[in-house]
């Protein structure tokens, strides 16, 4: 069933030493975490803000100081009309315009309601949200402050207290999705290419008149290559603890072990597609259709939970989603096999799949 | 409209000691992709040791036809038999008796020519003493030994059929399949591959070649001829040249020389008895209808104004034959 296994192995290895992109193979994984580690961060803080400050008195400055001190707000200037303000957000010098009224400090010193606006810029819903809490939490505070009640004689006191990662550092959580999405990504095309690139020089028709079998074939181009793809997962995990700081939790024999897992689906899948594509750049195609599922559906950026019915159901289908739990599990909440046994125990199954699919595929002589 | 020529014997007791010796037989095979026929109902029988030679114009279907031979594709309909086996049931026991080597250079040009070979002893399944061994021989024969650690990138086209040849030797097949073995060589390398091939064929390996060449069909022990996805032609060079069809009766081959011949063709395909001209190397073969001769023909193209003239009667060549034969099936084709 693996005949000619060895013969392939030693073959693919001169292969990958001679080829001048393995030089590659292990900077582009640390690129792109880099690349995207430092990029993806949705931790809001300092959102650009302008004041129309119509009032102008100790009571008005108070106030935009405390804005500012929220941390959510920087000041990036005044304002002296609606117009301005208005153009400040539409030519995105700002995303917050906070106006306050002329009698905002008359009314406040005698006890009538006081308005004051902030227009926030509703294009990114996550910025948006945030300065809208915060800025409604401000009036709230101030409010009962005004009013001589301080928040620690709330008749109901609620304690949130954050596990994990206490400080909401959005690195911790997308570091570890990142990891499973680059090798998602590297893997994919180590295989899609290795067999087309047979297919496109012609070898592949001299090893199919030869007595190799299928397995060893498609075993002798996956062993290589899943070594080369745990080195990857190695290499990011490294400097994902010590580069962008972000601990692991639970057991490292584990997290190295269910990567080794997932990368039998993920090399499985490349090979799949190099049953099907012609030529390299349609093998190119074909792993870049995977990679967006992998990179929308699997709750990298997205959370499952509130997908539509119908794409949460398809994010059961993409391997990454298991992946991307599991790497969340352990690293950010130590967790163990007991609580992973079935994420490991489908990408296990996606592997069997895709290598029973790729020898079927295979079969279909050229 | 298959023309076929036999061997001039063929008593029952030949014929039953024939089987013995039979390398491939294809029966009946055809090979459809969706609506298109690639080969139509083929048949041929090829004797061991035999060198078969397999022509056809582009696209005509000879490398189907070898790839089902070969296993690599399964016939629509018909059956095929290399050395008794059936090429659809027993693919996997055919695969160790045949050795092939495909129209393009399909090693590992990133590997180098011991590499090659050593990667092709090992997936035949060979051990190390005996991959040794059979290194040593086949680099011997095709000529590789001084250029074992060179990488196959760099090697000439000539050398790289050689080693091409090599890889496929190594398990020691008895039965061949190039296509194009010669395709884009320079003409040393040509004659030292086919030398290569004689010899091969000498220690009975049979070879099924295909090939655009004419002189290399002349040194076949068979020829084949198929168009339009149709075997046309099959037999031994010589007998082929000697078919009615293309001498008919009354008429004869003649070699017209001139010192320009290019001008001197349609000079000849407008004289009246001229049924057909071609340039043939330097010179014009035309096939002429009785009363006119050389001698004439001679006279015909001095006083159209050419110089130099000089012909003579000859036989056919192969060319000649299977242009005549395309002929008349298109012919036949237009005229249904």
């Amino acid at each position: 069933m693996f005949s000619g296994l060895w013969a392939i192995l030693k073959k693919e290895i001169i292969h990958i030493k001679r080829d001048p992109a393995t030089r590659f193979i292990f900077a582009i994984p640390l690129v792109e975490l880099l690349l995207f580690g430092y990029a993806i961060d949705t931790d809001v803080k300092h959102v650009p803000t302008v004041v129309f400050d119509l009032n102008r008195q100790r009571e008005s400055r108070q106030l935009i100081k405390e804005f500012e001190n929220t941390q959510y707000f920087r000041l990036v200037g005044e304002v002296g009309s609606d117009q301005e303000l208005q153009s400040a957000i539409v030519g995105g010098r700002a995303k917050v315009g906070i106006k306050i009224p002329p009698d905002y400090s008359t009314n406040l010193v005698n006890g009538r309601q006081s308005q004051v606006q902030v227009i926030i810029d509703g294009s990114d819903s996550t910025i948006a949200s945030r300065v809208l809490n915060a800025s409604q939490q401000l009036g709230f505070v101030k409010s009962l402050e005004r009013d001589g009640i301080s928040p620690n004689q709330f008749s109901i006191d609620i304690r949130p207290r954050l596990l994990f990662n206490p400080n909401l550092l959005s690195a911790n959580f997308y570091v570890p999705g990142l990891i499973g999405i680059i090798l998602q990504l590297v893997t994919v095309f180590l295989t899609a290419f290795a067999i087309v690139r047979e297919r496109e020089r012609g070898t592949l028709e001299q090893l199919l008149v030869s007595p190799v079998s299928k397995g060893g074939l498609i075993a002798g181009k996956l062993l290589p290559y899943t070594a080369i793809g745990f080195g990857q997962t190695v290499l990011v995990l490294l400097l994902m603890v010590f580069l962008f700081g972000v601990p692991i939790h639970g057991s490292v024999t584990l997290l190295l072990f269910l990567s080794l897992v997932f990368l039998v689906p993920a090399l499985g899948m490349g090979i799949v597609i190099s049953t099907f594509a012609r030529n390299q750049s349609e093998a190119m195609q074909m792993s870049l259709m995977t990679l967006l599922p992998a990179f929308l559906l699997s709750g990298f950026v997205f959370p499952r939970e509130s997908m539509p019915l119908a794409i949460y159901l398809i994010s059961f289908l993409i391997p990454a989603t298991y992946y991307l739990e599991i790497l969340r599990g352990i690293i950010l909440r130590g967790a163990g096999i007991a609580a992973l046994w079935d994420e490991a125990l489908v990408l296990a199954g996606f592997g069997v799949f895709f290598m029973i699919l790729s020898v079927v595929r295979f079969k279909k002589h050229l | 409209m298959l023309v076929i020529v036999r061997e001039t014997t063929s008593d029952e007791h030949e014929r039953r000691t024939r089987q013995m010796t039979i390398a491939i037989r294809a029966d009946g095979i055809t090979r459809k992709f969706g609506p298109l026929t690639a080969v139509s109902d083929v048949s041929f029988t090829i004797e061991k040791g035999e060198i078969f030679g397999f022509l056809g114009p582009n696209g005509s279907g000879k490398s189907t036809m070898i790839r089902i031979l070969c296993g690599l594709l399964q016939p629509s309909s018909g059956r095929a038999e290399l050395d008794g086996l059936d090429v659809v049931a027993q693919t996997e026991e055919i695969k160790r008796r045949i050795g092939y080597m495909s129209q393009r250079f399909s090693l590992y040009e990133d590997l180098t020519v011991e590499e090659n070979i050593d990667f092709y002893g090992a997936i035949y399944g060979l051990n190390p003493t005996a991959l040794a061994q059979r290194r040593r021989a086949v680099v011997d024969l095709v000529g590789l030994d001084d250029r074992l650690e060179q990488l196959a990138a760099t090697l000439s086209g000539g050398y790289k059929q050689r080693l091409a040849l090599a890889c496929c030797l190594l398990h020691e097949p008895k039965i061949i399949f190039l296509d194009e073995p010669t395709a884009g060589i320079d003409p040393v390398a040509r004659r030292e591959i086919w030398d290569l091939l004689f010899r091969l064929a000498a220690e009975g390996t049979t070879l099924f070649v295909t090939t655009h060449y004419m002189d290399e069909a002349e040194r076949c022990s068979q020829v084949a001829y198929i168009y339009l996805s149709k075997l046309i032609a099959i037999g031994r060079p010589q007998d082929l040249k000697r078919l009615p069809e293309i001498t008919p009766v009354g008429c004869a081959w003649v070699e017209v020389t001139s010192d320009d011949a290019t001008q001197l063709l349609p000079l000849l395909r407008r004289h009246a008895d001229v049924v057909d001209a071609t340039i043939f190397g330097e010179a014009i073969h035309a096939l002429v209808r009785q009363p006119t001769d050389a001698a004439a023909l001679i006279d015909y193209a001095r006083q159209q104004g050419a110089h130099e003239v000089q012909c003579r009667a000859v036989p056919p060549s192969l060319e000649d034959v299977f242009v005549a034969l395309t002929r008349l099936r298109r012919s036949a084709a237009e005229g249904r």
